[in-house]
């Protein structure tokens, strides 16, 4: 295996389009390495995407925010402009393993390893993310609820780059979370995860929002049921309801031993309750 | 493929060696460099033996390739005490009785080090949180607790 650092989105480029055999991209390598380990992955190249500058820098322009792909856990805990912004996006992404974890782990790694049970993505597509990507073929931009296809599979290119995520500017009166469920306190994998992001107007009534759902299907979910619920209420106990009907209704989980179809179709709807009024009362301030 | 010549900084002394791109860090420090006091336990990321500090974060050298050591700087248990005279922590460890078998030890150590520096004055709860990376099968964990929290007003005292 031959190991690669490039400086520049164009020499990481040109290595992934010179490469005989396969080449895979590293990034924090929280995946990767358990994987090699393990011997399910033996790439002929590993190109380590991490000292690109653009992969790296987080940066705002009128109140919207572009994040490099290769930032940590860790680095956005420590942005207070971000947190203030996104709350609900960087709970999702500290969510993502432990302290030690957190020091490698990436926001673009936890999308496109595009695990169906991924903390990040749902707060992402709730947060109506747009990746910037680029390729042999020039730059795209791809929304994140387009970016995972199924378990570990992505709609890239051969040869793509997730640079960075842009989330769009928006009215003061807004607010995200995520939560998820897990049998433990800390260090596990989601059985179910909501995100949602929503904006009110003076009177509090909910004028737009999105819902993210994880782990109920094999790819994190858009569910614009599920928001529609929402816009037009003050999230009354009626639409709180109809909320957890439209989750529930979305979800298309598989029994394993986190947990069956049953459970996770109903603590769907409960997260869902949970995760509108924090999203809420963040909104409202 | 060809090993790769890698110059690294640890414990503040630099290094060079070649390395096989699939070694890990853990690999490196222990088999390269001979610095054995980080631990393989799981390999994977869930158990923490492994970890040791890098630019500043706290990491799992299980899950960095050695070539990624380039131009980094990386602090392991073995920088940990001052010659002879032990960190307050591992001090403290002792005076607990916050070990058993010791495999966790190190890293535990290294982590609890690392939270001290961020946040001299931590809650258990943080504490606890803050270590739960480090996996420790002898002690059920409360005398690690004990001993990071009084490590923690002493090196506040001092």
């Amino acid at each position: 295996m031959q190991y690669e650092a490039p400086k520049t989105l164009d020499a990481a480029l040109s290595l992934l389009a010179g490469a005989t055999g396969q080449a895979r991209i590293l990034a924090g390598g929280t995946d990767i390495m358990v994987q090699l380990h393990m011997d399910t992955t033996d790439p002929d190249m590993l190109v380590d995407i991490k000292n690109i500058s653009e992969l790296r820098a987080i940066t705002e322009s009128d109140g919207a925010f572009t994040i490099g792909a290769a930032t940590t856990g860790a680095e956005l805990g420590e942005n207070e402009a971000v947190k203030k912004m996104w709350p609900g996006v960087v709970e999702g992404l500290e969510l993502i393993g432990s302290t030690q974890v957190q020091g490698r782990a990436t926001i673009g790694g936890n999308l496109c390893n595009a695990s169906p049970a991924a903390d990040v993505i749902p707060a992402l597509i709730a947060a109506n993310a747009i990746t910037n990507v680029v390729g042999p073929n020039g730059s795209r931009e791809v929304a994140a609820e387009d970016i995972p296809v199924g378990p570990g599979k992505t709609n890239l290119e051969k040869d793509e780059i997730v640079v960075s995520i842009s989330f769009p500017a928006r009215g003061a009166r807004a607010g995200d979370a995520y939560l998820r469920f897990i049998p433990r306190t800390e260090m596990d994998i989601a059985v179910v995860g909501v995100g949602i992001s929503l904006e009110v107007d003076e009177a509090g009534v909910c004028t737009q929002a999105r819902v993210g759902l994880g782990a109920v299907a094999e790819k994190a979910l858009l569910v614009p049921e599920a928001a529609a619920t929402l816009i037009g209420t003050s999230l009354d106990a009626a639409a709180m309801e109809k909320l957890a009907a439209a989750i529930s209704a979305a979800c298309r989980p598989i029994n394993d031993r986190r947990g069956t179809i049953e459970f996770r179709t109903d603590v769907a709807g409960v997260l869902a309750r949970r995760t509108a009024k924090i999203a809420y009362d963040r909104a409202v301030g | 493929m060809a090993k790769q010549h890698v110059t690294t900084t640890v414990n503040n002394d630099e290094f060079e060696f070649l390395c096989e791109p699939k070694a890990s860090m853990l690999d490196v420090l222990r088999d390269e460099l001979n610095l054995t006091g980080s631990k393989e336990g799981c390999a994977t990321g869930d158990c923490g033996a492994c970890s040791v500090v890098m630019d500043g974060r706290l990491v799992c050298s299980c899950l960095i390739l050695g070539v990624e050591m380039e131009g980094k700087s990386i602090e392991t248990i073995e920088g940990m005490a001052d010659g002879e005279k032990l960190h307050p922590l591992q001090q403290q460890f002792l005076d607990h009785a916050a070990l058993q078998c010791g495999i966790c030890t190190p890293g535990v150590l290294v982590a609890a080090k690392a939270l001290l520096e961020k946040n001299p004055d931590p809650t258990e709860i943080e504490v606890r949180y803050w270590l739960a990376g480090n996996l420790c099968r002898c002690t059920g964990y409360d005398k690690i607790i004990r001993a990071v929290m009084d490590a923690a007003k002493e090196m506040r005292a001092s």
